[in-house]
């Protein structure tokens, strides 16, 4: 079938299977940030945005994204950067097989609610598993880098 | 000190909070066979027939491997990274005829892509002689029925092995009477703990790919923690000279022990050799649940012997350990179950450890994080809990009686001094931060809520003592620039970054001053690989004595330039200084020098070993709120303080404490792995599988109150497997607290909780 | 590994009715479940094209299409305030934002998954699926079972004045739940129901039928009320937890589930 997808801002047309999923597709197309680390869709490697809301990639079929924005790590760099910057400094990055999926999603957070409390960010966050940090230097990052946002605001 | 103790960044943080391309899959080439595994549905079967002639027709198959491809006569091996010769026993064969769990590789698919793969594996006919399984390992040693009956098995070493008893190793070890003392003491509690089969839980799966070099050599490249060990297996797997393989890693998407077994190299490293074309394996997150290589079951049968005012006086520990279908790690793991808890105890005045390791029809155990120590330290901490509940003694206090400290010679490890130890002060601390005074043991929230306390002490060790090797090359490059290259596999712990400064603090350099290469077996000096908490301490060291031959060669050119001796120079990092304040000549000008007309080289190898392996100390103590009701458990906090020596890089080593603690919580209430009645594992995938969300956890509190251990660089022990250890006994004698239910088999569930406490009220 | 032939976007319901009759046609939900099998699909028809992707609030209903997500529903602030944040409490243990972003509300509950915590919820409260052959439906009538073949259209939810609590227990916090209860208190008629599910079988309701619950709640009455329901709820075992341990929480969320309700302002 084919598809026009917008990735990441630019217009990819494409030939794709009916059973292609999402992740395979974005792979195909370069962006091999997006990471599979389940076939149950519970851990939130592979998360990207459709139409600006996380999704797990792993679980969208490809021709379902026809016409419409795919937004990945590969998009965000700016953003990624600047947040990253705050896990880098706790260390919390680790291996970084769920990074990628783990900063789409803080990122969706941030945009949906720029001012999370810590239950909030738990909460929002509760899909995207990570075997390494035990969770608390992610937590760490996440509030450095909403506390200098907060300061950066004033 | 510059560089070291300071909280640095990783060198690759950016790059990977970026989602760059840095995995195996990320850079296996295009156009790779895609290789799958036909896997048996039976526990234990032999093989009579496999049609494979349907499924080759399949467009796009290249090749079908199965038993019958593998040459006769050939020898078996071990998966295990372990230093040759190995401990483990040689079980395995690429394929088999005999399969011998649920899992167990039946042939090999290769092919363009992964739908014609499937398609192949659906369409392979096999007819098996099934076989009745040893499911039960309580029933596995002397059961007439033999996981391994066949002829050309092998142990390599003196470990007690004997496949026709379904042992893969026993071992005795004791010191003093311990039945004369225990008939002496006041109290012997008796009793019996059991862990199941945890999975380190990776976020990336085992994977693989594999080409063919332009020398015609085989080259690996794998998310692996053992690129020198994987080169020896994959040579003897495929019966070809180790010269004609080459292993690298790529960054690995954490390892925690998994990746310290090779446990998907062998298949398209055969498929790449028969093919010669290059292919990938990627396991699925289902075959990294069920054909893999996690935690020993365990059953610990521990006598612990003390007189009514609290001194320890004899531990008895049995542990019988579950090694699945194969032998991987099986006799090493199972010795520290003792040899990692009972020098705990300095004080008592004999021990005895004695250990059954058998084989069953189950998936194949390995090596995880902890390595035996976790299972043994829940035994031992948790008896030392109970004793403490019998005599109406604070855990707290009953520790500091009985507590191994500095200088004290430990008899069940090995009768190794204890050169560093802040344990004492590991345990007044963690005292403190969780507010044992005012929290112990319970408090009734009302709604059904109790809110207790509980807490546990641990040691590991710092790589293995005399076995484990480090190695480290520095060279100085243009402008002043080091590049150091190593062995030891960065899977996420920081090491690469880690290893740099302690190169950097030698140097006097800045770390952005030193490049990081690892690992790669035609590149990197030799190293054993990153396992066994020996990364720090071993290559650790390696790096340090390296940097300072180095320093040594700088001066001698910097001298030569100079036209003075080498002893006449000091070297601040930056210049070559003649001394008494002369001239000078910069890191740049000698860097340059060393490229023109130069006999004197700037790049030095160190190889180090250690004749001891000192252990890192931990107290962990939990608080946690049980809803009486519904039997549902929540860690609120888990306060830790960790010896690990000197702590290099502050940050990564709060984060390795922090992940370790979150996986024993993980081991301790969730992580669950069941059989059903053929052998099948239920918890196949992460649904069913339950490690900790960042849901399931309050906080988590680490500090460091460090020893300083002179073997180790600056002062330097390890923390990567310490840290695992200390909830399984502080969480379940909280839960004691809670609601008086002693629970000796992890995980516990709210389930037992719930039933338990409502059958105690009635 | 899931297959699927054809693909196709439907223009109509008419359109997507008559795919749906043909043998190895499968409607998409959100795909999370589906994507897990691993059988083949002739044609997979996607109602995403059809406008059943908002939540309608109007003075007497709520009117969901079936394409709206787990999450739409989680956050609706009308939903929010009419179920006094049961709503929430229900959702927010699935898995993760980007899987309920994803999983759909006729999804679910056309599903009729035991475990699901979507029926739970809705069965408590006075809701109705529009199939599109079928009409209007009790959702504790399409509970039961049957309409294989029909178009899920959407979710009506009568909104009459009631008060809702929702519990569940999970082994761990986002794992599929060990038992789900939602009670419902009609505050005028002093009536009292429970949805009741992950027995693990369908929800069912629970109703007071005895009385034990009329005229104030103390703890004593919320006891036995729980004693009473455990009585009246079949349960099964499965890797989660036993049918005793269900049976028991069965009576301990019930009872919890009452005594909050009789608060009155959730």
């Amino acid at each position: 079938m084919l598809v026009n997808i917008i990735l990441n801002e630019k217009k990819i047309s494409a030939d794709v299977e009916p059973d292609l999923l999402l992740i395979d597709f974005v792979r195909e197309q370069g962006c091999l940030s997006v990471k599979r680390g389940c076939e149950t869709s519970n851990c939130g490697l592979c998360t990207v945005f459709l139409e600006d809301r996380p999704v797990l990639s792993c679980s969208v079929l490809a021709v379902r994204a026809d016409g419409k924005r795919v937004t990945t790590l590969e998009g965000l760099k700016e953003e990624a950067e600047e947040f990253g910057a705050f896990i880098a400094d706790q260390g919390a990055e680790q291996c970084g097989f769920c990074n990628p999926g783990f900063v789409m999603n803080a990122l969706a957070l941030f945009r949906e609610n720029p001012d999370p409390s810590e239950e909030e960010i738990r909460e929002y966050l509760a899909g995207n598993l990570c075997r390494c940090s035990g969770y608390e230097g992610q937590l760490r990052g996440i509030q450095a880098y909403l506390e200098w946002k907060k300061s950066n605001r004033v | 000190m510059k560089t070291v103790g300071k909280p640095v960044r990783k060198k690759d943080a950016m790059q990977l909070l970026t989602g760059q391309p840095v995995y195996t899959e990320d850079i296996a080439p295009a156009g790779c066979l895609v290789v799958k595994l036909l896997r048996s549905p039976h526990a234990s079967a032999l093989i009579k027939s496999i049609r494979k002639d349907i499924a080759l027709k399949v467009p796009g198959i290249e090749a079908i491997y199965t038993w019958e491809d593998i040459p006769k006569g050939q020898r078996r091996f071990t998966l295990a990274g372990q230093t040759y010769p190995e401990a483990s026993p040689y079980d395995r064969l690429l394929l088999d005829r005999r399969v011998r769990y649920v899992g167990d590789p039946v042939a090999i698919v290769a092919g363009a892509d992964e739908k014609s793969v499937d398609k192949a594996l659906s369409l392979i006919r096999v007819e098996y002689q099934v076989e009745e399984p040893v499911l039960d390992f309580h029933k596995a040693k002397d059961n007439p029925i033999l996981v391994h009956p066949e002829e050309d098995w092998e142990s390599l070493c003196p470990v007690g092995a004997d496949h026709k008893r379904n042992l893969c190793a026993h071992d005795e070890t004791s010191e003093g009477d311990i039945e004369q003392v225990l008939s002496e003491c006041d109290i012997v509690l008796d009793r019996v703990y059991h862990t199941k089969a945890c999975q380190q839980t990776m976020m990336e799966t085992f994977r693989t790919f594999c080409t063919i070099d332009p020398y015609g050599r085989l080259h690996v490249v794998s998310s692996t923690q053992i690129v020198f060990h994987c080169r020896r297996i994959i040579a003897n797997a495929l019966n070809i000279p180790k010269s004609m393989v080459r292993v690298s890693k790529p960054r690995i998407g954490g390892g925690f022990g998994a990746k310290q077994t090779s446990v998907s190299e062998i298949y398209p490293a055969f498929v790449t050799w028969k093919t010669k074309k290059p292919s990938k394996i990627i396991f699925s997150r289902e075959e990294s649940m069920t054909a893999s290589t996690p935690r020993h079951e365990m059953e610990m049968h521990v006598r612990l012997g003390a007189m009514k005012d609290g001194r320890i006086r004899g531990i008895d520990l049995y542990t019988l350990s579950n090694t699945g279908a194969y032998g991987e790690h099986g006799p090493t793991t199972v010795g520290l179950s003792g040899h990692k808890s009972i020098p705990l105890y300095g004080k008592s005045e004999a021990f005895r450890f004695v250990s059954d390791v058998v084989y069953t029809n189950v998936m194949s155990a390995g090596a995880y994080r902890g390595y035996g120590a976790t299972q043994g330290l829940f035994a031992v901490e948790s008896a030392v809990n109970e004793l403490a509940a019998v005599l109406k003694r604070d855990p707290f206090s009953l520790r500091e009686q009985n507590m191994v400290r500095e200088g004290d010679v430990m008899p069940a490890y090995y009768g190794q001094v204890n050169s560093s130890c802040a344990l004492d002060r590991c345990l007044s601390r963690v005292r403190e931060m969780i507010g044992w005074e005012e929290k112990y043991p319970a408090r009734d929230m009302g709604n059904g809520k109790i809110r207790s306390v509980g807490m546990g002490m641990a040691m590991q060790g710092s790589g293995i003592s005399n076995v484990d090797v480090g190695s480290a090359t520095l060279k100085l490059g243009d402008e002043g620039h080091y590049q150091l290259i190593i062995g030891a596999a960065d899977m996420g712990t920081g090491c690469d970054t880690i290893l740099a400064q302690i190169a950097a603090e030698v140097l006097e350099c800045e770390i952005e001053e030193i490049t990081v290469f690892g690992a790669d077996t035609d590149a990197s000096p030799y190293d054993s690989g990153s396992y066994a908490s020996s990364t720090t301490y071993i290559t650790g060291k390696a790096v340090e004595d390296c940097a300072l031959k180095l320093r040594r060669q700088i001066c001698a050119l910097g001298a030569s330039l100079l036209g003075c001796g080498a002893d006449q120079t000091e070297f601040d990092g930056k210049s070559v200084t003649r001394t008494g304040g002369g001239e000078a000549v910069t890191l740049q000008e000698i860097a340059a020098a060393s490229m023109c007309g130069n006999e004197i080289p700037l790049q030095e190898t160190v190889t180090h070993s250690s004749p001891i392996s000192p252990p890192p100390f931990m107290t962990g103590a939990a608080e946690i709120e049980v809803d009486t009701g519904t039997g549902e458990v929540k860690v609120l906090n888990y306060a830790a303080v960790v010896d690990c020596g000197t702590p290099i890089n502050p940050n990564l080593a709060r984060v390795q404490a922090e992940g370790g603690i979150l996986q024993g919580i993980g081991m301790t209430l969730t992580e669950n792995i069941t059989y059903d009645e053929k052998g099948r594992v239920l918890q196949n995938s992460l649904m069913q599988y339950k490690i900790p969300t960042r849901l399931d956890i309050g906080h988590i509190q680490v500090e460091f109150e460090n020893s300083y251990e002179k073997a180790g660089p600056f002062g330097a022990k390890s923390i990567g497997e310490v840290v695992i250890n200390t909830p399984l006994p502080a969480i379940t004698d909280a839960i004691f607290n809670a609601t008086g239910l002693r629970f000796r088999e992890l995980p516990v569930t709210p389930e037992q909780i719930a039933m338990g406490y409502a059958q105690k009220k009635e | 590994m899931l297959t699927i032939k054809n693909y196709k976007k439907a223009e109509s319901l008419e359109e997507a009715w008559q795919l749906n009759q043909q043998r190895g046609s499968r409607i998409l939900g959100g795909m999370l479940w589906m994507k897990m099998g691993k059988g083949n699909v002739q044609t997979a028809i996607d109602l995403s094209g059809l406008g059943l992707a908002d939540i309608e609030e109007t003075e007497e209903e709520f009117r969901i299409g079936a394409m709206v997500t787990l999450r739409q529903l989680e956050i609706h602030p009308g939903l929010s305030a009419y179920t006094k944040g049961a709503m929430k409490e229900a959702l927010r243990h699935i898995v993760g934002v980007q899987f309920r972003n994803l999983a759909t509300a006729g999804g679910s509950i056309f599903g009729r998954f035991g475990f699901s915590d979507v029926l739970t919820m809705f069965l408590a409260m006075d809701s109705y699926v529009e199939l599109y052959q079928g009409g209007l439906v009790s959702m504790a009538q399409f509970a039961r079972g049957g309409y294989e073949r029909d178009v899920l259209v959407q979710i009506l939810v009568k909104k009459r004045p009631m008060l809702f609590h929702y519990e569940s227990v999970r082994n761990s916090q986002t794992d599929f739940p060990v038992l789900t209860c939602c009670g419902a208190l009609d505050p005028d008629e002093g009536q009292y129901r429970f949805a009741i599910g992950a027995r693990p079988g369908r929800a069912i309701i629970i109703e007071d039928k005895e009385h034990i619950l009329a005229g104030g709640i103390t703890e004593k009455q919320a006891e036995d009320f729980g004693v009473y329901a455990a009585g009246q709820t079949p349960t099964g075992s499965n890797m989660r937890g036993s049918a005793q341990y269900r049976s028991h929480l069965v009576k301990v969320l019930t009872a919890r589930a009452a005594l909050e309700l009789n608060k009155g302002d959730l």
